[in-house]
């Protein structure tokens, strides 16, 4: 097979057709494909793609599988640090993280060329193979942990990675979760057309087939306390609590109808499928003219599931996303703002919101921005905005979709006295175990650092999982 | 999550109130006055809140009131005892501060007279002189009131129909009382129109008015904000900072509009399944 220069674009499904529903846009390789990109990686000595990825799935070695087609051995190789590859293949900012790190990757760009290998696409690729052979992971059970109990609180990247590795050894895990579906984020957050559900169910599906039990409807801090688990016999809690609260901007008239946080409306459509009402009994309302405010991930979902509802709906798309800095700023992946515009979404940039207007029945039908110019770096390393005084003009929208950002959800820390928290209400841990100020209990995921990535949030929960084992060994 | 037993409180001319027993032993075990469930009859049921109106430690079972008004109501209406919920999450928001206040008046308009039955009653064992002022269309809606006259110390009753007590409204009693005497607190749930209008008489007499809303939720825990209201100016979520709130600092106007958001839509659904409880 010849080696081929360029890396392997996958396919996609094409921007007309795919903004009238929510079906999955990329398509995952075809074995040729695979084949063909595996073939292009260098193989180094010294992989330096490992390092960028937060669990350190042995990239090299899975990729050289690849190209001697042992599939199911790719497969296990992932699996061996990562749980969940169907999932991060899909969804990991890998040109942020193992593709970046990629030998093929010019130094000092802020993501990935376009020649680096396509890692995550391979990841998916063989977790795609596994799930379709329903591959399992056997359990290296531990007897001296078999009779050890562990609560994970939150179904979530963290709360899930945590529970595999705690399984895999042969400890009792249960996961606590508020809603009634899980997956935390990747459940109420990421839209279908990214992670179908059919794959989040599977995976989720395969931590239950390594013995570890689902508490849905559980909201700990409220029908259970963390006292109350410890006395229930649980001997170490991880809490993978996510960050959970919207931001919102604190400006005039932003509790019109039809402004939303970004977590509500994709809450409506990916947990409750509110893009299939009336058959699904959550409603969600769509504007004409819809502002998505925000320049991350969240901000391109919101508006291209908008587009998506107009387009199902009848309605003419219009979409915008309103960002304060530029393009390069967007801290979304760069594949989600070209499949934004791909599909018709506008963007106005260097644009700050001041004021929402709205009608005598309550609903938002203008706003007032001001234009913004870039200043000096801030701490983020990014150029910070700065409004322009007397720029004022207006745009007209029937509905506004906040997303710039989320905070800590408070429910269980302000339940929990001597649990540590900062002052954004992040949980304070020992960066080394993950052990917060209450022995025993642990941390990880966006309520740790705010907000992350998945696989950082996996990292995060692999290192307490370690640190939770050394403990019960001891025991 | 079964449906331990159903009754129907009051049916009439098209409205219906229903109470249910609810088999949740952890929620029952940890329920206090003013907290609330949300609910979900079916996986493709909406996520809606609801008092627990009572929690039997014993039995593990906890007592829920609803009118069946909506089109998740008019569902969980047509459930039976026997059946199971698909979804029971809770105790959610923020407990009743329950002390010896002194003085206490109770004023409960329609199904909200459900919500105030285990505040009453908590507020009875806490010392309090109780006045419970009951309003309803007709009496057949004065639901809980032999319950509530039972543990009530001064007990009034209103109809619109005059058809029991008063004929008039909650708020010519309420005004009446605080006209002649002085009382340390006032606590009103019902519908946002009565709750809106004691309100505005406590707010002549000056006397500290608790009301508990009934906004719409989704995840009930902090995670949207769909249920966000104005209190002194300042936005917060009735799910978690909630759902009480001091009711001379709510933007009622606000609040009114929000919880029409999605009128339209509801209509449509309770047309499109008319044939489910014509």
């Amino acid at each position: 097979m010849d080696i081929k220069k360029e890396s392997i674009k996958p396919r996609e499904e094409e921007a007309s057709k795919r903004s009238c529903s929510f079906d999955e846009v990329i398509h995952g390789y075809s074995e040729a494909e695979a084949l063909q990109e595996a073939l292009r990686c260098l193989q180094c000595k010294d992989p330096t793609c490992i390092s960028g990825c937060p669990v350190n799935i042995d990239i090299k070695t899975f990729i050289n599988q690849i190209t001697q087609k042992d599939y199911e051995g790719a497969y296990l190789t992932i699996r061996s640090k990562n749980d969940f590859p169907s999932i991060c293949g899909r969804v990991c900012p890998a040109e942020y993280q193992c593709e970046k790190a990629c030998v093929f990757t010019k130094k000092g760009s802020p993501y990935a060329s376009e020649k680096a290998i396509n890692i995550h696409l391979l990841e998916r690729f063989a977790g795609d193979y596994g799930k379709e052979r329903n591959i399992g992971v056997q359990v290296k059970k531990d007897d001296e942990l078999t009779r050890r109990r562990v609560a994970i609180i939150g179904s979530g990247p963290a709360g899930i990675a945590c529970a595999g590795d705690l399984a895999r050894r042969g400890i009792n895990v249960t996961i606590y979760e508020a809603l009634h579906l899980s997956g935390g984020v990747l459940r109420y957050g990421i839209p279908p057309f990214r992670l179908p559900r059919d794959i989040l169910d599977f995976e989720i599906d395969s931590l239950k087939k390594m013995g570890v039990k689902l508490a849905p409807n559980h909201i700990i801090g409220k029908i259970k306390t963390i006292d109350d688990l410890f006395s229930e016999g649980f001997d170490a809690i991880f809490l993978g609590l996510g960050a959970g609260m919207p931001m919102f901007l604190g400006i005039k008239g932003e509790n019109f109808c039809n402004i939303y946080s970004a977590n509500e409306f994709l809450t409506r459509i990916n947990l409750m499928s509110a893009y299939k009402f009336p058959e699904f009994h959550t409603p969600v309302n769509i504007g004409k003219s819809v502002i998505v405010i925000g320049g991350g991930n969240t901000a391109t979902d919101a508006a291209r599931a908008s587009l998506r509802l107009q387009r199902m709906q009848g309605l003419k798309p219009n979409a915008t996303i309103l960002y304060r800095r530029t393009e390069v700023e967007m801290p979304a992946r760069r594949i989600e703002i070209e499949h934004a515009k791909e599909e018709g979404i506008n963007f106005r940039f260097l644009v700050q919101p001041e004021e929402f207007a709205g009608d005598d029945k309550g609903f938002v039908k203008k706003m007032r921005c001001l234009k913004c110019k870039l200043g000096e770096p801030d701490d983020s390393g990014r150029r910070k905005p700065i409004a322009i005084s007397g720029s004022d003009f207006e745009l007209e929208c029937d509905m506004s979709i906040i997303a710039v950002g989320l905070a800590a959800n408070q429910v269980l820390t302000r339940a929990t006295p001597g649990l540590k928290t900062d002052e954004r209400s992040d949980v304070i841990v020992n960066t080394k175990t993950m052990e917060t100020s209450i022995k025993k209990v642990y941390a990880g995921g966006d309520i740790v650092g705010g907000e992350g990535t998945v696989i950082e949030a996996m990292g995060m929960a692999k290192k307490a999982s370690e640190a939770i084992i050394n403990y019960l060994k001891q025991l | 999550m079964k449906i331990l037993s159903r009754y129907t409180l009051a049916d009439v001319a098209g409205t219906k109130i229903s109470k249910i027993d609810v088999y949740s032993p952890d929620i029952a075990k940890k329920a206090q006055a003013g907290q609330f469930v949300v609910i979900m009859i079916s996986a493709k049921g909406e996520r809606v809140p609801l008092t627990i109106v009572d929690a039997d430690k014993k039995n593990g079972s906890i007592t829920l009131i609803f009118q069946e008004l909506g089109f998740t109501s008019k569902l969980l209406g047509k459930m039976s005892a026997g059946d199971s919920l698909y979804a029971i999450v809770g105790p959610l928001g923020h407990a009743t501060e329950i002390k010896n206040y002194g003085k206490v008046i109770l004023v409960g308009g329609g199904v909200g007279i459900a919500e105030i039955y285990p505040v009453a009653k908590a507020l009875r064992e806490a010392g309090n002189h109780i006045t419970t002022i009951l309003g309803g269309r007709t009496t057949k809606f004065l639901i809980l009131s032999d319950e509530l006259r039972a543990i009530s110390d001064d007990f009034y009753t209103t109809t619109d129909d005059g058809s029991a007590g008063l004929k008039g409204f909650t708020t010519d009693v309420l005004d009446d009382l605080l006209k002649k005497q002085k009382y340390d607190l006032v606590y009103s749930v019902g519908p946002i129109p009565m709750m809106r209008s004691s309100s505005s008489v406590t707010a002549k007499y000056q006397i500290k008015t608790i009301v508990s809303l009934n906004t719409i939720m989704l995840d009930a825990t902090g995670m949207c904000g769909c249920c966000r209201v104005s209190i002194a100016g300042k936005t917060m979520f009735s799910c978690v900072d909630g759902p009480e709130f001091d009711a001379h600092q709510i933007d009622w106007d606000e609040l009114i509009k929000r919880n029409r958001i999605y009128e339209d839509k509801e209509k449509h659904i309770c047309e499109l399944n008319k044939i489910l409880w014509t």
